[in-house]
């Protein structure tokens, strides 16, 4: 499979990535080279296989059902998550209005 | 009395707590000499200050008689993808610049709780995006590592981690933490002369490191030698409820454990890691390591670990997919860049941000990682490329019947002039061919120095180990190291 | 219930209905954070960095949310999956700061159940059963505010990772009222299993609609989804205003287009919602973050055992074992806060009057289900702390025990209402209380028939009617208070 230039602007907009017509089309030669050099994976039998979910045999850890247990994972930091906010207002983070 | 800054962590640690010097005059000697390096750009933040701080925090404990920590009164170079409370952390890149965290990350807090102090922020490939620092929105980090035969060519100190393998290999820092995703701690060792390893996947803590990718990302430390890297692992791994992946097991006492006795151990050396038209300086350094091994007592078996060829277009597909969901987070709203067009709307506003914030590769990754998430292409992409990764890992799985560690070059060459791959990306992936397939299957695997080559640019060789078994690794990397001798170092040409 | 349909230009049209409900898992603490989740907090006061997706936040799941979900599969008779997955559901909005939803696409938590809807209140036992395709567990987004700023909308975090069960429902329903049975008794298991609270005024609970039409019999026409729609009459007013619609387009030589749509309750009317238009590409992928979600049978277990009596089991129970109607039982059942009010009284009672539950639980279900609602809603001053079980058994007993007339009986429940006092106190020092004192009362109708002897006569002479006129001369002469039982009774014996 190859992409043109089409499917570039596409997955650009799907990544929210301004990319005009000049970097569209620097992009699809780069993409193609990459994505034509990982296809040799097809060849690759993988007949039975599961797809790796767990890199190293370990389980899912479900933690206690407790607010604010670890100050590092609790809320109540409004200070903390605002702190680098392009535009806080009043508690809240600004962005341009939206329109739903 | 030698320079404070050539001694290694665990002579500082020693000297330290035996009042040989004192921390502070430790810190203030690094202090200085990450000021002089500033053509090196191995750092984008100093933070002289904090390094003097936690040295007087150790001095102090010291007078007292209290126990000054594992890594008591030794000061490092932190890469600047860990969060740091109330210090710029940027992953290198315009979006994260001016971001200053008010949360410090698991693994900088446990090496700032076993008494060591921070140098600065370490320079890095853009979210750890690169092998050869070059996609740095701060610069490019130059390897203090000249070719002998003239040419002052800057060289690149590999990547990711390559303002810290620059920084320890020209003594900014005894040590660095680093980030390995798919070879970023061992390559730019092997590029720099130093040592470094990546452990098991969840053996360090990922929570406060800005994610690449997270089912490859795993932190390890950088440092001059074998030893030091023991030391400083054990400070910084450790089970932590905040990360899901985390391996809840006891920390193994490494250093304590170093042994570099190989008898009764076997050694795997993989057919397919010998490549046509391989460097012949790579090869031979290979031959000397399977020799030293085999002096330190080990029997050397042939192995085949069948899939390695496809490891490295797996990794092309699993990393970028992670990374370009890990990465959409970056938007503009709650920290970091924005990028407001006038008259923008939101959606708009997060395309601008992200055009401006991200570098050409990270760009790149990201689109390659959401065309193969994409509909119509997750099965014959994302879907193939873990069901080969699965292949992988039972090739390894099956290798352990044969052998305890695996021999094999870090990197396919020595360090490379900046600029020299720029231009192709494909050709710098394929810089990390020897060291993804550990990656793909999560296990330790470190790079120690092996030699320099014809041109006296350090070798590195790899060694890879079962998971859990750091111990393997690190012993036979000290069998290696014991016997390569491997005492060159930098000009200092920066100062 | 018959069948519903739309009357079109070319026929009659089927509407089809597929509920996806969204609701909150009752629990403390987010489902990825430790952040609380309570309702109605300061803006952004329940947002940890793991909320906010500062870099380097991990999720590491809440076993509670789990728990919940795995019960609320058990209620619907769903299996369980004892491996499931989270996935990631890419998309950017400014309501979901990860720049993904932690979601279940592949292997979700619960797999196929099913719910018995009642299509006719009168006859619990007339349902139809709808199939529930799945329930997963996911991260609920954060909220965004339009009319605060004239150029900015705002966004709170407080709502960003609290947990979600997403319930779809198999495409089973066929009209508004279906769905809204649907959403009904959806929310009774859950309420019934604590899951969920169900509260939809607060966005506990809010469904997207799926609706298409079709001619009977043909294939599944295309559908669109209306998004959140936050109560029963929302689900019914989006039904039946999609499925015109969509008949009104198809008829007029158009197609309807899949879609995501927006509902207005103030016009009763959906729209195209442009914010969501190229979402179409979420990209899913199993979360890197997280392992695999594996269940262990200790786990199932407990999930298993925890589980209340559910509404159907309730129902049938209290026809068979208390000897309600069916009615009746569907009534009780039908909420938690009814049952638990009703099974309270009723053991109250029951060990009041010395008797078993099923001797007086259709007296009780009358006073609860409509004797007690009557008095309560026509007293204006009623302070609901009075409203104890206590109280209500009291008044229940002293009705049983004869004690007090049915009359009494409500003057007793509106002062207990307003004062708190107790029934029998009440019923002393007010004087509510009825005379069963035989020998009193025969005087009063020895009287009665001697002041009369003309109606006796007739009575006599075959004029039955005439009874109640004795009836009412004997209550007279005790002022109300006579126990109509018993009155009767000794009128019968006397007139012979
Ligand atoms: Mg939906
Ligand atoms: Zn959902």
């Amino acid at each position: 499979m190859s992409v043109d230039k089409a499917t570039v602007a596409k997955i650009a907009s799907l990544a929210r990535i301004r990319m005009d017509d000049a970097a569209c089309d620097a992009m699809v030669p780069e993409l193609n080279q990459i994505l034509g050099w990982v296809e040799q994976l097809g060849e690759v039998d993988v007949t039975g296989v599961e797809p790796m979910t767990a890199v190293i045999p370990n389980t899912l850890r479900l933690r206690d059902d407790v607010v604010d247990a670890d100050p590092l994972t609790g809320g109540g930091v409004r200070d903390k998550v605002l702190a680098n906010a392009p535009a806080p207002e009043h508690g809240f983070f600004g962005v341009p209005k939206v329109i739903e | 009395m030698t320079e404070l800054t050539e001694l290694t962590v665990a002579a500082i640690r020693t000297g330290v707590a035996g009042g040989d010097f004192t921390a502070v005059e430790v810190a203030e000697a690094f202090n200085a000499n990450v000021a002089a390096a500033s053509q090196l750009n191995a750092f984008i933040v100093a933070t002289p200050e904090k390094a003097v701080e936690a040295a007087q925090a150790v001095d102090a404990k010291r007078a007292k008689g209290q126990d000054l920590g594992k890594m008591g009164g030794v000061p490092i170079g932190m890469k600047d993808l860990f969060a740091t409370n109330g210090v710029q952390t940027t992953a290198a890149s315009h979006m994260l610049e001016g971001f200053v965290p008010q949360y410090e990350s698991t693994v900088s807090q446990k090496l700032w709780d076993a008494g060591a102090g921070m140098l600065g922020k370490l320079n890095l490939d853009q979210f750890a995006m690169g092998s050869s620092n070059e996609t740095s929105y701060f610069g490019n980090v130059i390897s203090p590592w000249r070719r002998k035969d003239g040419g002052n060519a800057d060289l690149a100190p590999g990547g990711s981690s390559g303002g810290s393998s620059s920084a320890v290999a020209a003594r900014l820092c005894p040590a660095a933490t680093g980030t390995d995703t798919g070879g970023s701690i061992r390559q730019p060792a092997a590029f720099t002369g130093i040592s470094g390893i990546k452990p098991t996947y969840g053996r360090c803590s990922r929570w406060g490191v800005v994610a690449f990718a997270s089912s490859l990302d795993q932190a390890g430390p950088m440092a001059r030698d074998v030893t030091d890297c023991a030391i400083m692992l054990e400070a910084m791994a450790g089970f932590d409820p905040k990360d899901s992946t985390s391996l809840n097991l006891p920390v193994p006492e490494w250093e304590a454990g170093l042994n570099p006795d190989m008898k009764g151990k076997k050694v795997g050396i993989p057919r397919e890691y010998r490549m046509d038209g391989m460097d012949p300086e790579i090869l031979k350094s290979w031959d000397d390591g399977i020799a030293w091994l085999k002096d330190a007592g080990a029997e050397v078996v042939d192995i085949s670990l069948p899939h390695t060829k496809y490891a490295l277009p797996a990794y092309y597909i699993i990393a970028p997919a992670e990374a370009s969901s890990n990465l959409a987070r970056y938007d503009g709203v709650r920290y970091g860049l924005r990028d407001l067009p006038e008259g923008a709307g939101l959606q708009d506003m997060y395309a601008a941000t992200r055009a401006d914030g991200f570098g050409p590769e990270v760009k790149r990754r990201i689109m390659i990682g959401t065309y193969v998430l994409s509909a119509g292409f997750y099965d014959a992409y994302y879907n193939q490329a873990q069901k080969v990764r699965a292949l992988i890992a039972r090739d390894f799985e099956q290798a352990w019947s044969q052998c305890d560690v695996i021999l094999a070059p870090t990197c396919p060459s020595a360090a490379f002039a900046l600029g020299d791959k720029t231009s192709d990306p494909l050709s710098m992936y394929l810089n990390d061919v020897f060291a993804v397939p550990a990656s793909l299957a999560g296990l330790p695997a470190m790079s120690v120095p092996a030699g320099l080559n014809s041109e006296g640019l350090p070798l590195g060789l790899q060694i890879i180990g079962k998971a859990f078994d750091e111990q393997g690794v690190l012993n036979a990397g000290l069998a290696i190291e014991q016997r390569a001798g491997f005492t060159a170092k930098p000009e200092a040409w920066w100062k | 219930m018959s069948e519903y349909r739309i009357q079109g230009a070319t026929g009659e049209w089927e509407v089809v209905i597929g509920l996806e409900v969204h609701a909150q898992v009752t629990s403390k603490a987010k489902l990825f954070s430790g952040a609380a989740t309570a309702f109605g907090a300061e803006p952004n006061t329940q947002v940890s960095l793991v909320d906010a997706a500062m870099p380097g936040m991990l999720p590491v799941p809440n076993r509670e949310c789990i728990r919940q979900a795995v019960r609320t599969g058990m209620a619907i008779d769903a299996q369980i999956n004892k491996w499931s997955r989270f996935d990631r559901k890419n998309y950017f909005y400014a309501d979901l700061p990860q720049g993904y939803q932690i979601s279940q696409l592949y292997h979700p938590l619960v797999g196929e159940g099913y719910l018995d809807i009642a299509l006719d209140d009168k006859d619990p036992e007339n349902t139809k059963r709808i199939g529930v395709e799945r329930i997963h567990v996911e991260q609920d987004a954060g909220k965004l505010m339009h009319d605060q700023h004239p150029t900015m909308s705002y966004v709170d975090l407080n709502r960003s990772g609290v947990a979600l069960m997403e319930i779809v429902s198999k495409p089973d329903m066929r009209s508004p009222a279906e769905a809204g049975a649907y959403v009904r008794k959806l929310r009774s298991i859950l309420r019934y299993v604590g899951s969920c609270d169900g509260n939809m005024e607060e966005g506990s609970m809010r469904a997207d609609v799926n609706v298409s039409v079709r001619k009977p019999g043909d294939e599944f026409g295309t559908r669109t989804e209306t998004k959140n729609v936050n109560s029963v009459r929302f689900v019914m007013q989006v039904i039946e205003y999609e499925a015109n619609r969509q008949v009104d387009v198809i008829e007029n030589g158009g197609t309807v287009d899949q879609e995501t749509r927006l509902f207005d309750p103030d016009t009763g009317t959906t729209r195209t919602m442009r914010s969501k238009e190229d979402a179409h590409d979420y990209r899913y992928f199993p979360d890197p973050d997280l392992l695999p979600l594996e269940l262990d049978d200790a786990f199932i277990a407990e999930c298993r055992e925890s589980l209340p009596e559910l509404p159907d089991a309730k129902r049938h129970r209290y026809e068979n074992e208390l000897g309600l109607s069916a009615y009746n039982a569907g009534q009780l059942t039908a909420d938690v806060d009814v049952y638990q009010r009703y099974e309270a009284i009723l053991a109250a009672t029951a060990a009041k009057v010395g008797k078993s539950e099923s001797d007086v639980a259709t007296q009780v279900a009358n006073w609860v289900l409509s004797v007690a609602p009557g008095v309560k809603n026509a007293t204006e001053d009623a302070d609901e702390a009075n409203d104890t079980t206590a109280a209500n058994a009291g008044i229940i007993a002293l009705s049983a025990a004869g004690t007090v007339s049915g009359g009494q009986a409500k003057e007793i429940y509106e002062i207990v209402l307003k004062t708190g006092r107790e029934p029998e106190e009440i019923a002393e020092t007010e004087g509510l209380k009825q005379n069963s004192d035989t020998g009193a009362i025969e005087a009063v109708v020895d009287e009665v028939l001697a002041s009369n002897a003309d109606k006796v006569e007739e009575y006599r002479g075959g004029k039955d009617k005439l009874f109640g006129f004795f009836v009412g001369q004997t209550m007279k002469a005790m002022k109300g208070q006579g126990n109509p039982a018993v009155v009767n009774e000794i009128l019968k014996a006397k007139l012979g």
